[in-house]
């Protein structure tokens, strides 16, 4: 760690200490050395394996974890390691859970009368893939060059709301956006504009709901 | 500070910062902070304005292209956040933490005064002593970069006398919500 000392003379007058560049772990975003503290161990090595031999060798040679070894006894140690084998394990399995309830999490579109013949669509279920939704609806607004927004509806949970009836063509979109495999692939072809936003979503999880307006409620 | 941080339901609201503001911030960094007036230049150039970010519990977030850069709790100390810290190492005095406490540091804990007197924690010496309430960044041992931010309860000196109880209270450290967010 730089202290003062090297500082002080070397930048006498008008010049600015140029930052440390750093280098941050993949896998996690931690600095390297911390990778043993963070619940993808495992995976971190691997990658910084490939990506920084250099710095693996660094971190993870014998004569480092020796080093490492030396300040602590071998039972804290072992108990340190079966610690974060455990945490690793169980942070795996929190992320399998949340990527399984993810795909199987429905997206709804809705067509709501809301007076004879004119129709708003709402939209629910986006945010489970990561989809910024104000992005989503002002995509939607300037698509159908009609009024589209955010708002919460009775549970409390966000939805996108579009004037008129475009569920068809907001599934169509969807879509769109997201054919040729959902992960990863599409990255260049589906680009036609904008559609981005959209990215991410299973399509076979869309549902088409319509919703009448009850007669008692119309007059 | 930042154990639970979610830019979606902690932020209130993004405000640029006045100018008259802005000239209090950079004078109260330039004296509170190791820095030099050109390396502050160089992370926030006098003619980009920063953006006030408010979150609950009266902590503002100040961005720069919407990067964070400083945190300030009320009208506390101004903090540089983590990754400016990494940049450039040199702005807050350094304590040690010894290879022990790094784990109860990065599950959100305070650091206690043992952390930082044993073998492997470090302090400034008796002519160097920092005195209560000053945002110090915390090492470890064995590792080349800061893995926290606190802020000294008691003096450095008092640590090594009473070696017991909180010496540091942990205000940003590695892994924690504000270092996942990169972009505000």
């Amino acid at each position: 760690m730089a202290s003062t000392a090297p500082e002080d003379p070397s930048t006498s007058e008008k010049v600015a200490t140029p930052p440390v560049e750093m280098f941050y772990c993949g896998v996690c975003t931690f600095p390297p050395e911390y990778c043993e503290f963070g619940t993808s161990f495992s995976k971190c090595k691997e990658w910084l394996h490939t990506e920084r031999l250099d710095l693996f060798e660094k971190y993870y040679s014998d004569e480092a974890l020796q080093a490492k070894l030396g300040t602590l006894s071998v039972e804290a140690q072992s108990k340190l390691e079966k610690d974060t084998a455990k945490k690793e394990a169980k942070a795996e399995a929190k992320a399998d859970a949340a990527r399984k309830k993810k795909m199987s999490s429905p997206v709804i579109i809705k067509r709501i009368e809301r007076n004879k013949r004119k129709y708003v669509t709402s939209i629910r279920g986006l945010e489970a893939f990561d989809i910024d939704l104000k992005k989503a609806s002002k995509f939607f607004a300037t698509k159908f060059a009609t009024g589209a927004s955010v708002t919460k509806n009775a549970a409390g949970i966000d939805e996108i709301v579009v004037q008129g009836d475009v569920s068809q063509e907001v599934y169509d979109m969807i879509a769109e956006a997201n054919e040729g495999g959902g992960e990863g692939g599409g990255g260049g072809k589906g680009g036609k504009k904008g559609l981005d936003v959209l990215k991410g979503v299973v399509v076979d999880n869309i549902e088409m709901v319509e919703e009448k307006k009850k007669k008692a409620d119309a007059e | 500070m930042f154990k639970k941080f979610s830019p979606s339901t902690d932020i209130s609201g993004q405000t640029p910062v006045k100018s008259s503001m802005q000239r209090a911030i950079r004078s109260s960094i330039l004296s509170s902070w190791n820095i030099d007036a050109e390396t502050l230049e160089a992370i926030w150039p006098k003619k980009e304005s920063i953006i006030h970010v408010k979150c609950r519990e009266h902590i503002s977030i100040y961005t720069l292209h919407n990067e964070p850069l400083f945190f300030q709790h009320f009208d506390g100390p101004v903090y540089p956040t983590l990754r400016l810290l990494h940049k450039y190492p040199f702005i807050l005095p350094h304590v040690g933490i010894d290879r022990g406490a790094i784990r109860f540091l990065l599950a959100g804990a305070n650091m206690m005064c043992p952390g930082l007197t044993s073998k492997g924690g470090r302090l400034p010496p008796q002519d160097a002593a920092l005195p209560a309430g000053t945002p110090v960044a915390i090492d470890a041992e064995g590792k080349e970069f800061a893995v926290g931010i606190g802020l000294t309860t008691i003096g450095t000196e008092e640590m090594k006398k009473i070696n017991k109880d909180v010496a540091v209270e942990s205000v940003t450290y590695v892994g924690d919500e504000l270092w996942a967010v990169q972009k505000l």
